[in-house]
């Protein structure tokens, strides 16, 4: 038993007290916190020097396929677990009163951040999928029921894109496994063992890689609202109960990101160059289109909700460039957007409690009355924007340099594919700053309208937690070798083979 | 362990026990039969215990031993066949109000002795199957099993409903079996055997080497591919309507909608495991012949895409829950089918598959039935809309349910999930890449239609507000049941280990 399996054992355990009837905000909060302190402790106690994979433990569960529940980190994986625990946290802190079945409540958004910390921390393929699903039924309950406007619909949406992209990505995870290589494998046995099949070379024969990357880039682009698999993610967010939306887009959606870099880069570094065209067509649509439909949205949930698909174009374009730097990059702007979009929905959930309806036009002059709200929103909106002095524009500009760097063919005029996607998508940051700021504007300046309610500042049950995301995002953005001293050893490791 | 006992007693405890309680149903003074089941579900968990000490077959074949097998395989199977059983009398116990209204009787608990006691007959029947390496035994378990649940079927004496679904499946049923045995006749004509194994190495030889068949005034089979051939479809049309695959579903629906709720849920596992133990088993003889194993392959594959699109998409319109399962009984005989069709290839990870998703599938059916029974007793109906709000009149069924309804589903950490992973493994390691298509749509077709329970279960408001009572014996078997569907899909080694 090691801090990491507490980090994910912790939210079941309390996710089980809850449904039996204890006080739920107290325990939830109270194991969050737990759950955060163990994952700092986790990157502290992380020897850098050594590197690699520490706090490992195993489980034997079915010997004769060689299947354990094998859980282990590297920095990688302790940043995301920090995310995790972060996001849990603030999404258990901000929940407000909650009117009926206060418990069930609670266990499905624990057991959302055990999913995802579950995935995160497995270093066994089959149970790396298995964690995720966790969160498929919870979702479906937390929207259903919680949920505002369409909720029933965007829950059947949100259940049935996920469970397909799931089911895709089975098939994907499958033929990688029964694709390797035995004779290179010790024991001369298949193994599910996600440390032996990144550091085994030509363990997948490179005519294979092509035919299993599609199905692992379908799979998981589902999951992260890949062009054109993206339609569930935005009606999703906006329907979700705020600490569901927060958890959703700011963590689990990580975990399709998460397997490309841990899985398809150093698994399949073949099969990516066969569909590499494909994908940086899909993600500038995810840039450029997403960001345009942004732009067209007239309410604030569904705009965040389609900006966060937007930005998955980003930590793609990263993730293809496929040197350090890019997936470093990819791997930081995973932990800055999961931040700055928690906050931001956090602060989203409080604005509906005045205005249910969200729309641009039924708001305005918020800051007045609500200056935290004012300022707060603005860091979280700049920060997703990219501007300087956050975790995004640090990540942001390391994908761009990797993407232009891998591309770059010496002495030649030319530009080559993955260069001409970082230049369409270095318009994304134009888009993001387009409708961030004008959302901005609509909604916090200028005057209050006439004849309604004005908002009020959130209470410290709200304040604390975006305090505390930002402060995260700043941290990064102001000393990002905080963040990147643990992912790029990690993803030097995965490359380098 | 000590092997005390030999393999075949534990049968005869069965039968012996069946007898007894007919006994006890004609001569015994309370009218209230209760206690029989009770009695029965103590004898039958003692088999289970039994079935540890047996012995293994002896070196030399006599006797019975020459129809009658016994291997870690068959065991697990008998052990399937009395856990089954013994839920499925907790079930009976559950439902025996509601079946007495439908029967005859004066006092309460009338006449219901024998709907405790054709279970067990039943069991021995699945119980011999297990070990059936002879067409013969094998033709006999299956007609007690069939003989069984036409009787069962059809108990609810004054409902029309049950009635009808009694004369569906016992016209159907006797079809079927007319079938069976005009496709052993015809195998007994090419090989002069009707044990397995003499089959398969008289087909095996036979092809090459005509004169060994020959001796026997045979014609030998050199040209008589067709006439295999036939044999083998009519045994597949036979076994097809056990299992309820497509094109020989159409009676599941009516006659799973009629039967008594317990009888539902025998139905739908113990006929189904009876069927894919027996296909399975004959499959290995036919396989083993090059000429025709092409062939039967690729009818077994269009049998396995057509009964998982069928199962999956008409169990989409469906509002009554006794047809929903029927459909999707339907649609898991699909995916056992998928893990079938890749015998010819990979016959090892297909038999780990099939036995394996039959276990899990046991669990996760009789635990969503046992609930339907309780929550129809009590809002008087099995519609989807009797469902309402479950969680808040009873969270802990709702709760079970969920957790039948996610295994069933496929959502990992449940048994479930680990027997489709294992029937996709064996269909992506053979390459069936159409059929694995088509699975992937009946996956997301069968997310639809079971989370529209949970939806019910947990979105909507009750329609009544009436407690849900249930005795202690049905907690237990809830508890055991849900608890074993999230351990077997964490730990799936305790069901691995005994198939080895």
């Amino acid at each position: 038993m090691s801090a990491l399996n507490l980090i994910v054992l912790l939210p079941i355990l309390n996710a089980i007290v809850v449904m039996l009837g204890v006080p739920a905000r107290k325990s939830a909060l109270l194991s969050s916190w737990a759950q955060l302190a163990l994952s700092i402790l986790a990157l502290l106690n992380y020897d850098r020097t050594l590197g690699g994979y520490q706090f490992k433990t195993t489980l034997h569960v079915a010997p004769e396929w060689h299947l354990n529940l094998f859980m282990g980190a590297d920095g990688l994986s302790l940043v995301m677990l920090f995310l995790t625990a972060l996001v849990t946290l603030a999404a258990v802190w901000v929940t407000p009163k909650i009117e009926k079945r206060e418990n069930l409540f609670y266990a499905c958004v624990l057991l959302i951040s055990a999913g995802a910390a579950g995935a995160f921390a497995s270093l066994d393929l089959f149970f790396f999928y298995a964690f995720h699903e966790l969160a498929l039924v919870p979702t479906f309950l937390l929207i259903g029921i919680w949920g505002s406007g369409e909720r029933q619909l965007a829950a059947w949406k949100i259940t049935i894109y996920l469970a397909i992209g799931s089911i895709i990505l089975l098939v994907g995870l499958t033929k990688l496994y029964l694709a390797q290589n035995v004779a290179l494998l010790p024991g001369h046995a298949r193994t599910f063992d996600m440390i032996v099949m990144a550091k085994t070379p030509g363990l997948i024969p490179t005519a294979e890689q092509g035919g299993i990357y599609i199905w692992l880039l379908v799979g998981f682009g589902v999951l992260i609202s890949l062009f054109p698999f993206h339609s569930w993610a935005a009606p999703a967010y906006a329907s979700a109960p705020t600490p569901a939306a927060m958890l959703h887009a700011g963590v689990l959606k990580k975990f399709g990101l998460y397997g490309l870099i841990r899985i398809a880069v150093p698994m399949l570094p073949e099969g990516a160059k066969v569909w590499m065209n494909l994908l940086l067509v899909l993600l500038v649509c995810n840039i450029l289109y997403i960001g345009l439909v942004t732009i067209a949205q007239k309410r604030l949930d569904t705009m965040l909700g389609y900006s966060s698909v937007m930005h998955m174009g980003y930590i793609f374009l990263g993730i293809a460039a496929g040197n350090v730097i890019g997936v470093s990059g990819a791997a930081m702007l995973m932990l800055a957007h999961g931040l700055s979009i928690a906050a931001l929905f956090a602060m989203c959930g409080t604005l509906r409690q005045s205005s249910p309806s969200l729309a641009f036009s039924s708001m305005g002059g918020v800051a007045k009355h609500a200056p935290f709200l004012g300022y707060a929103f603005g860091m979280a909106a700049f920060a997703s924007i990219g501007l300087p002095g956050f975790a995004n524009f640090a990540s942001e500009m390391m994908v761009f340099f990797g993407s232009f760097k891998t591309g770059a063919t010496p002495g030649a005029l030319t530009f080559s594919g993955l260069q001409i996607a970082t230049i369409c998508g270095l318009w994304g940051v134009v888009i993001s700053a387009v409708y961030m700021l004008r959302a901005y504007r609509k909604i916090f300046q200028g005057e209050p309208l006439a004849g309604s309610e004005p908002v009020k500042d959130p209470s410290c049950c709200v304040r604390w937690p975006v305090i505390l995301l930002l402060a995260a995002l700043m941290l990064g953005g102001l000393w990002p070798k905080s963040f990147l001293n643990f992912i790029q050893p990690s993803v030097e490791a995965l490359i380098a083979k | 362990m000590q092997q005390i006992l030999p393999a075949i007693s534990l049968e005869v405890i069965v039968l012996i026990l069946g007898v007894l309680m007919l006994f006890a149903e004609a001569f015994a003074k309370s009218a209230d039969r209760s206690h029989m089941a009770r009695y029965a579900i103590a004898v039958l968990a003692a088999v289970i215990g039994f079935s540890f000490f047996t012995q293994s077959a002896p070196a030399e074949l006599t006797g019975y031993w020459r129809f009658y097998s016994v291997d870690a395989t068959a065991l697990f199977f008998k052990r399937i066949a009395l856990g089954t059983t013994i839920v499925v009398l907790v079930m009976a116990l559950e439902y025996r109000h509601v079946l007495q209204k439908f029967i005859p009787g004066v006092e309460a608990g009338q006449g219901t002795g024998e709907f405790y006691s054709l279970p067990v007959f039943i069991c021995a029947g699945l119980m011999f199957m297990a070990s059936a390496v002879d067409f013969i035994l094998i033709f006999v378990a299956l007609e007690l099993v069939t003989i069984g649940f036409y009787v069962l079927v059809a108990y609810m004496r004054r409902n029309m409903q049950s009635l009808e679904a009694g004369v569906k499946y016992l016209i159907l049923g006797a079809l079927s079996t007319g079938f069976l045995v005009y496709g052993i006749t015809w195998i007994f004509g090419l090989t002069g055997e009707t044990h397995l194994d003499a089959i398969k190495h008289a087909l095996t030889t036979g092809f090459t080497a005509p004169s060994a068949i020959a001796e026997k005034g045979l014609g030998g089979l050199q040209g008589n591919e067709a006439a295999l051939l036939f044999g083998i479809v009519l045994i597949l049309i036979a076994l097809g309507f056990k299992i309820a695959a497509a094109p020989f579903q159409l009676w599941v629906p009516d006659v799973y909608q009629g039967a008594p709720t317990p009888v539902t849920a025998f139905l739908s596992v113990g006929s189904k495991a009876a069927g894919f133990i027996v296909l399975v088993r004959v499959l290995d003889v036919f396989l083993a012949v090059p000429a025709v194993a092409g062939k039967v392959t690729a009818l077994l594959a269009i049998m396995a895409a057509a009964t998982l699109l069928y199962g999956n998409l008409t169990a989409l319109a469906q509002d009554n829950l006794k047809r929903l399962f029927a459909y999707s009984s339907i649609a898991h005989a699909g995916y056992l089918l998928l893990a079938i069709v890749a015998m010819s290839v990979q016959p090892a990870l297909a038999k780990e598959a099939v036995s394996f998703y039959l276990a899990g599938y046991l669990l996760m059916t009789l635990l969503s039935f046992l609930i339907l029974i309780i929550v129809a007793r009590h809002s008087r109906g099995d519609e989807l809309h009797h469902f309402n709000g479950l969680a808040k009149r009873s969270p802990f069924l709702a709760f079970a349910m969920t957790v039948a309804i996610a295994s069933l589903a496929g959502v990992p950490l449940t048994v479930g999930f680990i027997g489709k992973f294992l029937v996709f493994k064996a269909a992506i390691a053979s390459g069936h890449w159409t059929l694995i298509g088509i699975a992937i749509i009946a996956v997301a077709a069968g997310f639809y239609y079971y989370i529209r329970i949970i939806a019910a279960m947990y979105w909507q408001e009750p329609n009544e507000s009436t407690p849900i009572t249930f005795s202690p014996l049905s907690r237990f078997a809830i508890i055991l049941l849900g608890t074993a569907i999230i351990f077997l899909g964490v730990y799936p080694n305790t069901i691995l280990a005994q198939l080895k």
